[in-house]
Parts: structure tokens; C-alpha cells; sequence
């Protein structure tokens, strides 16, 4: 897989390791959709370091006042309900971190994220690591992990998918892979690159840079 | 309802007209065309300013008052005693500071707290004083002819650009206007708890009002000023109808349930409930300080309002291409302007690719919510403003 982008320079202090991440992987001065941005960490690192224009979009009441309060552009909002309004082409990454699991209709979320932008960054905790395969196998129940924390009839992650699963929905969808990695729970990254099946089985999160094809 | 409708007028002492105040006043002769076709030869705008103008002119926050709001925003009103209506927002340290920004507010047109309206001088063509008040002469405005106005104030104190449109309600239309018409001129937009249309609900809400205030025998076709008395029964019915609106039925409920006054069980007798008398006691006060002309002539205003209609039927079309921030706050339980309409506005922002932040804040308060202590949209609304006057080097 051709790897156009440049390799990650530095790290920022204070904010979660995958977010970190995901904002070396946007040019600068991009404009930027960040969904399900939270507290707006990733929209201030961006915006202050990168120059971006940086918006997001933040399911929780809390979180998208906070970002408000911290003068960053948020709205209150879904995934699965407000990407349509926004027009083609409006940005150059839309972000969905952590979140394309928990989403009613991740397909159509992907769509849309290509559609209003023209690369998608997309991360999501991967249900093909061993320790969910081995609870799944050994316990015959449903796993609980580090990263698979909440019991089956409380998790809002109603789409888990493996990192070879996405792999074929990009494909299915005729998306172009610029770029991918998978990470341990702390976003550090984790060496089985060449390989979508070794990363399947050790990688706790997967990174996705997509563009339409 | 009619039986209930004769308390309050018995209760009511004879209505004079209200207290007249020298309202602070910027007094235009270059005419204002408004939407009906009607020009105002000349007209006035009253005004309050708090905080001090900043040397590059760049630090006005323009406040728009609600339906009966008016320019007394932060200090004692004089015609009520009451405190300033957003005194909580407008201060020292407050959200809306004003050791930092120079915070303008007028009272609309239309209006009858000293802007020209249907309680002030009629004017004729060449603006000389014809030596009665407009009453129902005065010409139907728009909020889009409010904004005209209050852009001619603006220039007036000498401010190309305002850092801020900020307004609730009625205000909150105004902002959209402002934003709409002016796009150069507003740095940053805040709409709360509004819409960018009436509703058929809210505009049926209005025709209540307004029906209550005709039906009244003291109304006299609008001619009321006169004999120097006032629609006193049709205006406070139609203030206890808007009142309802205001709040939701969960603050209705926790304010006053079935309590009843003074005793503790029905009697079927004389039996008044809590929330009879709250009602009664709001509709009272309100003739006492409102003209039921401007009213009528406001309420209609916001019946007009449709910003989409405005520009082709697409309310995106109305910000395309806009360098406005806004940030859109509605509230949970607001049932006259719910978070639905708040959300076709941010829809329709984001479809003309502007820069907005949008919250819906969690109460059990209603429409009045942006009135009162409300912590978590007062802290966004602060950050926000902070975030935009620093941008701007103020």
C-alpha cells in the first residue's frame, strides 16, 4: 500500500495517544470535521498547530459545551443524523474517532464522510484482537477487555467490526486505503503494517485514511 | 374562561396610561423605507449602552430584547423598578462583560418604551408632529425593518462592525436578521431559543392574543388612547395566554402543581389555584407597562417572519457565502420555540458552510430558560464571545 503520507514527527502532550495519531495524518491549514469530537481536544490541537479550520460535531450536552465555552465551532449533534446537511466537498478530513462502532448506520456514515470530505479518517476499536477470540472461544461468553469494557446489554457499540471486516467495506465501497495502522489501547502504534492479518489479531484500535476511489 | 377573565379586571385599579420617561434617544431625519412600502419620514430609536467603546470601534455587542423586553437591560428599569431583564448576562465579569465589551441595546421599532411606534407622535409624509399618537396608523413592520433601523443607530455611534448580534426570542430573529442583511457588519451571531419562522402554532398563539385585546369593549378599534384609557382585560389576557407558552409544563408543575391559594383542600367554592393567581397577578402588571398597539403591531411582526420565504425558499441561501460565526442555544423543554427549529437553522448554516456552534441546554424551564439562571449556557455563551473578541484583538 503506497504510504504518501509523511511519517509522524512529534507527539502532543495532553491529549489521547490516538488522537494524536489521527492529527498527524491532516495537512495543514485543512479544513476539518471532527465527529464525535468530544471536548474539542483533537479541533484545538489542530487548530493551533495545523492552522486548521477545525469544526466538530459532539453527541453530549457537557462536551459540546465545554468546547463551546473553549471558543471552538461545535454543534450538538449525531453521526447518523446531521452529516447530510453539509454540503460535497465541504472539508478535507472528516474524523470519526472511536465512534463508527456505536453509530446506527455506519455504512451510510462512511458515504456521507466521503461525500463532504475528500479523505476520511476513521478509527475503531478492533473485534478481531486474540483476548476477544479467546474469551469468545474458552468462556463462550461475550468478551470483556480493556478496550470491550462494557457488559453485551449495556454497550452503546452496537456495530463492532474486526480490522479485516472494515478492509472489505472499503473495498465493497470502492474506498482507496492511503493509509492504515493498527495501535495498542494507548494509540501507540504497533509493528504488523504489512500485515492485515497479524494486525488483526494484535491491534487493540486500527487508523483508517481513506479517500473515495 | 370568561368567568376567570372577570376577576382580574375587578382586581385591576383603574388603568392610567402608563408612566412617561425621557427614554435616552438617537433621532433620525433620513427616512426608513420599510418592507410594507411605507416610509417613515422620521423616527427615533431609544437606546441604552453599558461598558465603554474601545478605541478601534471594535468591541460593540448589540443585545436585541423579546416581544415585551425593551432597552433597560442591565440597570433598573424606570417604568417597572425592576432590575434590568438580563442583568444576570450583563455586567462586570458577567458573559456578556461589559469591563470588556461596549453592549448596545434599543427597544424596537414598534415598540413603546421611546422608539417610534404606535404610542409615539404621528409623523406625516414631510415628518412634522401631527399632535396624536400613531395608534393603529402606525405602519405593519417587519424584523427585518426593526434591524434597518437598529443598523442606522449603530452607524450612528459610529461602529462599521459589531462584534457581536446577541438576542433571545424575538431578539433571537433579529440577530438572524442582522447576520441575513448585514453579513459584513456582524462579526459573530447568537440566536437563542428562536426561529428563523412563526409556526402556524406560534402565529395561532398570537391571533389569541390579539383576538383578546380586540374584544376588548376599552380597545375601541385602536382609539383607545383617546379618553386616556387602556384595553387593561384584553391585554393582560393576552399576556396570560404568551405567558404559558413561556414555560413549560414541568415548570408549571414544580412552580405551583394544584396548590391552591390560602387553603389546603378544594372547596368548590371560592377555590383559586396557584397558578390561576400567578397568571392573573402576570397579565396585571403587564398593562401597566405595555401598549396593547405595540402589541399587536410586534406580534404581527413576528407572524411575518420567515427568512427562508425571504430568499427563495431556502433558508441556506440567506448566509451563503457568510464569514459569521454563530453559536445557536435553544433549551430542552422550550415548547414555543423548540430545539427542532433551532436545528433547521444550524442545518441550514451548515449547508451554507458557515462557522457554528450549536447546544441544546438541559432544563426543566421552558422558553423562559434564556431569561434565568441557566450555568452551563451562560458558560458557553461567555467562552464563546471570549473566543470571538479574541480573535478580533479585543
Amino acid at each position: 500500500m503506497p504510504d504518501t503520507h509523511a511519517p509522524i514527527q512529534y507527539v502532543a502532550k495532553n491529549m489521547r495517544l490516538d488522537l494524536r495519531l489521527i492529527a498527524e495524518m491532516v495537512t495543514p491549514g485543512a479544513r476539518v470535521l471532527d465527529i464525535g469530537c468530544g471536548d474539542g481536544a483533537l479541533l484545538a490541537h489542530l487548530t493551533t498547530t495545523k492552522g486548521a479550520d477545525a469544526r466538530g460535531i459532539e453527541i453530549d450536552m457537557a462536551e459540546v459545551t465545554e468546547a463551546v465555552a473553549n471558543g471552538l465551532a461545535v454543534i450538538h449533534g449525531d453521526a447518523d443524523n446531521d452529516l447530510a446537511f453539509y454540503p460535497d466537498a465541504a472539508f478535507d478530513y472528516v474524523v470519526l474517532s472511536r465512534t463508527l462502532q456505536a453509530v446506527e448506520r455506519p455504512r451510510e456514515v462512511l458515504r456521507q464522510m466521503l461525500r463532504i470530505g475528500r479523505h476520511a479518517i476513521v478509527s475503531f476499536p478492533n473485534f478481531g484482537h486474540w483476548q476477544v477470540r479467546w474469551q469468545l472461544l474458552t468462556k463462550g461468553r461475550m468478551p470483556m477487555t480493556g478496550t470491550w469494557h462494557r457488559p453485551w446489554f449495556e454497550t452503546p457499540n452496537i456495530h463492532p467490526c474486526t480490522i479485516r471486516d472494515f478492509f472489505d467495506l472499503c473495498a465493497l465501497e470502492g474506498y482507496v486505503v492511503e493509509q492504515w495502522l493498527a495501535a495498542d489501547e494507548n494509540g501507540l502504534r504497533a509493528p504488523w503494517r504489512r500485515s492485515a492479518r497479524l494486525a488483526n489479531l494484535f491491534g487493540e484500535q486500527a487508523l483508517f485514511l481513506l479517500r473515495r476511489g | 374562561m370568561l368567568r376567570h377573565n372577570a376577576t382580574p379586571r375587578a382586581m385591576l385599579p383603574p388603568v392610567s396610561p402608563f408612566t412617561q420617561v425621557d427614554h435616552q434617544r438617537a433621532v433620525f431625519a433620513e427616512e426608513l423605507a420599510l418592507d410594507c412600502g411605507v416610509s417613515l419620514a422620521r423616527h427615533a430609536v431609544a437606546y441604552r449602552t453599558y461598558g465603554k467603546l474601545n478605541q478601534a470601534r471594535s468591541n460593540a455587542v448589540m443585545v436585541c430584547h423579546a416581544l415585551t423586553g425593551d432597552q433597560y437591560l442591565a440597570e433598573q428599569n424606570p417604568v417597572t423598578g425592576k432590575p434590568g431583564w438580563w442583568s444576570n448576562i450583563v455586567g462586570p465579569g458577567r458573559p456578556l462583560d461589559t469591563n470588556r465589551y461596549f453592549i448596545i441595546c434599543a427597544n424596537v421599532l414598534g415598540g413603546c418604551m421611546g422608539t417610534t411606534g404606535p404610542r409615539e407622535e404621528m409623523t406625516d409624509a414631510e415628518g412634522r408632529g401631527m399632535g396624536r399618537p400613531w395608534g393603529t396608523d402606525f405602519p405593519n413592520v417587519t424584523v427585518r425593518d426593526m434591524v434597518r433601523q437598529q443598523k442606522r443607530l449603530v452607524e450612528h455611534l459610529g461602529i462599521e462592525r459589531l462584534l457581536a448580534v446577541v438576542g433571545g426570542s424575538l431578539g433571537g430573529m433579529q440577530a438572524l436578521q442582522w447576520a441575513a442583511c448585514y453579513p459584513d457588519s456582524v462579526f459573530a451571531c447568537v440566536p437563542i431559543a428562536t426561529a428563523a419562522h412563526h409556526s402556524a402554532q406560534n402565529i395561532a398563539f398570537d391571533e389569541v392574543g390579539r383576538a383578546a385585546i380586540h374584544a376588548d369593549p376599552d380597545y375601541k378599534g385602536g382609539r383607545y388612547w383617546e379618553d386616556g384609557r387602556v384595553p387593561a382585560q384584553g391585554l393582560s389576557v393576552a399576556r396570560m395566554v404568551a405567558h404559558i407558552t413561556y414555560l413549560s409544563e414541568e415548570a408549571l408543575q414544580r412552580k405551583f402543581g394544584r396548590r391552591l391559594r390560602g387553603a389546603q383542600t378544594l372547596t368548590l367554592l371560592e377555590d383559586v389555584f396557584e397558578v390561576q393567581s400567578y397568571l392573573r397577578y402576570q397579565g396585571s402588571t403587564f398593562v401597566r407597562r405595555f401598549d396593547a398597539n405595540s402589541y399587536l403591531t410586534i406580534t404581527r411582526a413576528t407572524d411575518y417572519l420567515d427568512i427562508a420565504a425571504e430568499h427563495g425558499g431556502n433558508l441556506a441561501n440567506a448566509f451563503a457565502g457568510t464569514a459569521t460565526r454563530f453559536f445557536v442555544a435553544s433549551f430542552s423543554t422550550d415548547w414555543l420555540y423548540p430545539t427542532s427549529e433551532s436545528r433547521h437553522i444550524v442545518r441550514a448554516l451548515n449547508a451554507a458552510a458557515a462557522n457554528v456552534s450549536f447546544v441544546e441546554f438541559t432544563t426543566d424551564k421552558g422558553h423562559d430558560a434564556f431569561l434565568l439562571e441557566e450555568p452551563e449556557f451562560h458558560r458557553a455563551l461567555g467562552g464563546f464571545l471570549s473566543g470571538c473578541a479574541a480573535r478580533l484583538g479585543v
